[in-house]
């Protein structure tokens, strides 16, 4: 890829979010400017702001990527994505508005009248903005890789010092203006090249997707590594080398080698040449699959084991976990009233669903237009490298630069939310808020993810995102949804549901990710807990209100429970009967 | 392009949720408060209207589950499904990346109004108060119709569970 235009995308999305996050600053300073501010937004740019911070790395890289090695069953992810905000509108939306809690921590707070379960929604919320957050430096890495050939290091932390900075400085929360912006950026770089994708593949002869056979290069394709790979020959193949494979070096004029069957390993910067009609050889741990088995659902093609559970468990996780991310909550209170977050959130659900009609075509296309992805294993940069592999010259060159600057603006806008979103958080409950204590906690939630993101190689981006949703499907949503429509929810119950839920997932998500997603029925268990932890939380938080049912003062419940379901007309009646 | 600022910028200050520990606990409707007075009339109606909303999100919730949830429970039992073909497209393909967008904004729509209907009719039932002005009111008729109910509060206050 042309580094120049990529670098070129990348400082253009930083400077145009930086700079309207500075003018945002000299247009509201204070706390009723910005409150005024947000709320003279229209339905739809408040739409597309809340659209903008929602769509991530995951959506926008990591869905593709996925249903590129994987096949169809990945597509549970953006359903369950786009279903989530559904749900929250089912159960949440309007009541949540009119309770006025602008925080997570403060629902807790208003309904159960605890600082002790407020503390523990502080802390959870502070854990899963982390893990939110890795995957999007790590997308950022990533992508700055391809584009630039950078170590991956250097693209998470240009991310996570530009946000940081942004955020303490304090311009942006205030500026909706950006982050719907970005969501109409990110529209438009994952739509144009699409359409040429799909040009590009009726030209090509319209190769079927679902054949019998596993990838084949298409034409001699040059395969650079640009990290070690170690990959398995199933059929024997023989490439011209250059660079390091195997433990030996071959000189730049290359030289050609036969590859048996069996693992191989090329060093970054390793350069090999397949011959058209070769079979692909797949990333270790990456099972190579027919186009068949790959478009069939529940078939575990790519080598997901127990295909069955773990759909379910990411459409548990994805349905109930968006409810509980702290970054979408804090966009619902830009609403006027309960009535306009209702009719928000409808047409956040139309904007989801126009954008997620597109990642598919790249992930289908992928396999037969960029299959050496499947060899580098590095099939979430799918959506950035698919339009130049396929369109020669200037245009191709021009529509990679689109999808770099709509990635950036992914990470940006969400990483820059999710900071915010946690660094209020922190400051006011852990650190009793000044601006100066807003300023250490925009460190304290950038500078962790930061870490974990530059140590780890990290899961494939949608499915490290999966874990942040059940982390909060497990905590956030029994206690939103139990909190709004269930009078006998007591402190205790919350308290020992919030740690029970929230605890084993993070616990699960941890091990996941210091082992690796394994195989069997254990690491199934692990890689998607949704499906028994958020029963577990459930329950847990159910009975543990029963047992201390007379903890419940059922004038304070009253209050809150008329605060959150009246329309707000009502106050304004001449009288009532 | 660098002019002084007319005015040095007033201070910043922290920009936080509304503060909490009130006496009497933060409240900006008056409404809320006035039903607060009575206290038994105000709780019937309110749960009423709770339980109705709570009945309706239930509602569409369950035929979200039931489709989208379906979906794969379908694809075990029918094996023949998964391979299954609709205008050139796999059927999987074409359910899960395109057709369950448009059911989930159609049930959303669903919801929206009909949660809004519910609650026009209880702000009628409670001053006989015409909607705030502002967006206007989706069309459809008020109190006939398709929906699942069209509510009259207190209706079935008695009853337990929702």
């Amino acid at each position: 890829m042309n580094p120049a235009l990529g670098l070129g995308a990348l400082i253009a999305v930083l400077v145009a979010t930086v700079a309207v996050g500075v003018y945002g600053l000299r247009l509201s300073r204070g706390t009723s400017d910005f409150y005024v501010a947000s709320r003279e937004v229209s339905p739809l740019w408040n739409a597309s702001a809340i659209g903008g911070e929602y769509l991530s790395a995951a959506s926008f890289l990591g869905v593709a990527g996925l249903v590129m090695a994987y096949g169809v069953d990945m597509l549970a992810y953006p359903v369950g994505y786009t279903a989530g905000y559904l749900v929250l509108l089912l159960l949440v939306a309007a009541p949540l508005r009119r309770s006025g809690a602008y925080t997570l921590p403060d629902f807790a707070e208003e309904r159960l009248g605890s600082t002790a379960v407020r503390r523990v929604a502080s802390v959870l919320v502070a854990v899963i903005a982390w893990l939110y957050l890795v995957p999007q430096l790590q997308g950022a890495g990533l992508t700055l890789q391809t584009v630039t050939g950078a170590p991956r290091w250097v693209g998470a932390t240009v991310v996570a010092v530009a946000v940081v900075t942004v955020a303490a400085a304090g311009g942006m929360r205030s500026v909706t203006l950006v982050q719907g912006f970005q969501f109409w950026l990110k529209l438009t770089a994952i739509a144009v090249p699409a359409v040429f994708l799909v040009l590009a593949w009726r030209s090509a002869g319209a190769p079927p997707l679902t054949g019998q056979d596993t990838p084949r290069f298409g034409h001699t394709t040059v395969v650079r590594l640009d990290q070690t790979v170690r990959f398995e020959v199933r059929s024997p193949v023989t490439v011209t080398a250059r660079g390091d494979l195997d433990g030996v070096r071959y000189a730049a004029a290359g030289r050609s080698v036969r590859l048996g069957d069996g693992p191989h390993t090329a060093r970054a910067g390793a350069r090999l040449t397949f011959p058209a009609g070769a079979v692909v050889p797949h990333q270790e741990g990456l099972t190579p699959a027919s186009g068949v088995r790959w478009a069939s659902p529940l078939s575990g093609a790519g080598g997901r084991g127990h295909p069955v559970y773990a759909i379910y468990s990411i459409l548990l996780a994805t349905f109930l976990g968006t409810m509980g991310l702290p970054h979408v909550l804090v966009r619902f209170y830009t609403n006027p009233d309960g009535r306009a977050a209702r009719r928000t959130t409808l047409l956040v659900l139309v904007l989801l669903s126009v954008f997620y009609l597109l990642p598919t075509v790249y992930g289908a296309l992928g396999r037969v237009l960029a299959p050496q992805l499947l060899l580098t294993g590095r099939t979430d940069t799918a959506v950035l490298v698919l339009p130049q592999l396929t369109e020669a010259g200037e245009t191709g060159r021009l529509l990679a630069a689109l999808a770099t600057a709509g990635a950036f603006a992914a990470f940006v806008s969400t990483a820059s939310g999710l900071t915010v979103s946690v660094a209020g958080v922190v400051s006011q409950d852990l650190l009793r808020g000044s601006t100066r204590s807003f300023r250490w906690a925009c460190l304290a939630a950038g500078v962790p993810p930061l870490l974990m993101a530059v140590t780890t190689t990290g899961l494939p981006v949608a499915d490290a995102i999966g874990l942040a949703f059940a982390v909060a499907a497990s905590s956030f949503c029994p206690l939103l949804v139990l909190g709004i429509w269930w009078r006998g929810l007591t402190d205790v119950g919350a308290l020992l549901g919030l740690v029970a839920g929230g605890g084993l997932a993070a616990l699960a998500v941890v091990v996941t990710s210091v082992h690796g997603a394994g195989r069997g029925w254990s690491a199934a268990l692990l890689a998607q807990p949704a499906a028994w932890t958020v029963p577990v939380a459930f329950a847990v938080m159910i009975a543990g209100s029963l047992l201390s049912r007379s903890r419940i003062s059922a004038a304070a419940v009253d209050r809150v429970m008329l605060r959150m379901h009246l329309p707000e007309e009502v106050g304004s009646g001449p009288a009532l009967p | 392009m660098t002019t002084a600022p007319p005015d040095p910028p007033p201070p910043r200050v922290a920009v936080t949720g509304p503060r909490r520990n009130r006496a009497g606990g933060y409240s900006a409707r008056p409404g809320a408060a006035d039903l607060h007075a009575q206290p038994r009339l105000g709780q019937i109606y309110v749960r009423s209207l709770v339980r109705d909303q709570l009945r309706l999100a239930l509602g569409v919730l369950a035929v979200l589950a039931a489709v989208l949830g379906g979906l794969p429970a379908a694809f075990v039992v029918f094996p023949a499904l998964r391979t299954a073909e609709v205008f050139g497209f796999r059927l999987a393909w074409l359910l899960l990346g395109v057709v369950a967008y448009p059911v989930m904004v159609g049930a959303a729509w669903f919801h929206v109004r009909h949660a809004e209907r519910a609650e026009r009719d209880f702000t009628d039932l409670l001053g006989g108060l015409p909607p705030a002005p502002g967006p206007p009111a989706p069309p459809g008729p008020r109190t006939t119709g398709p929906g699942p109910r069209t509510t009259g509060p207190g209706e079935d206050a008695g009853r337990g569970g929702g």
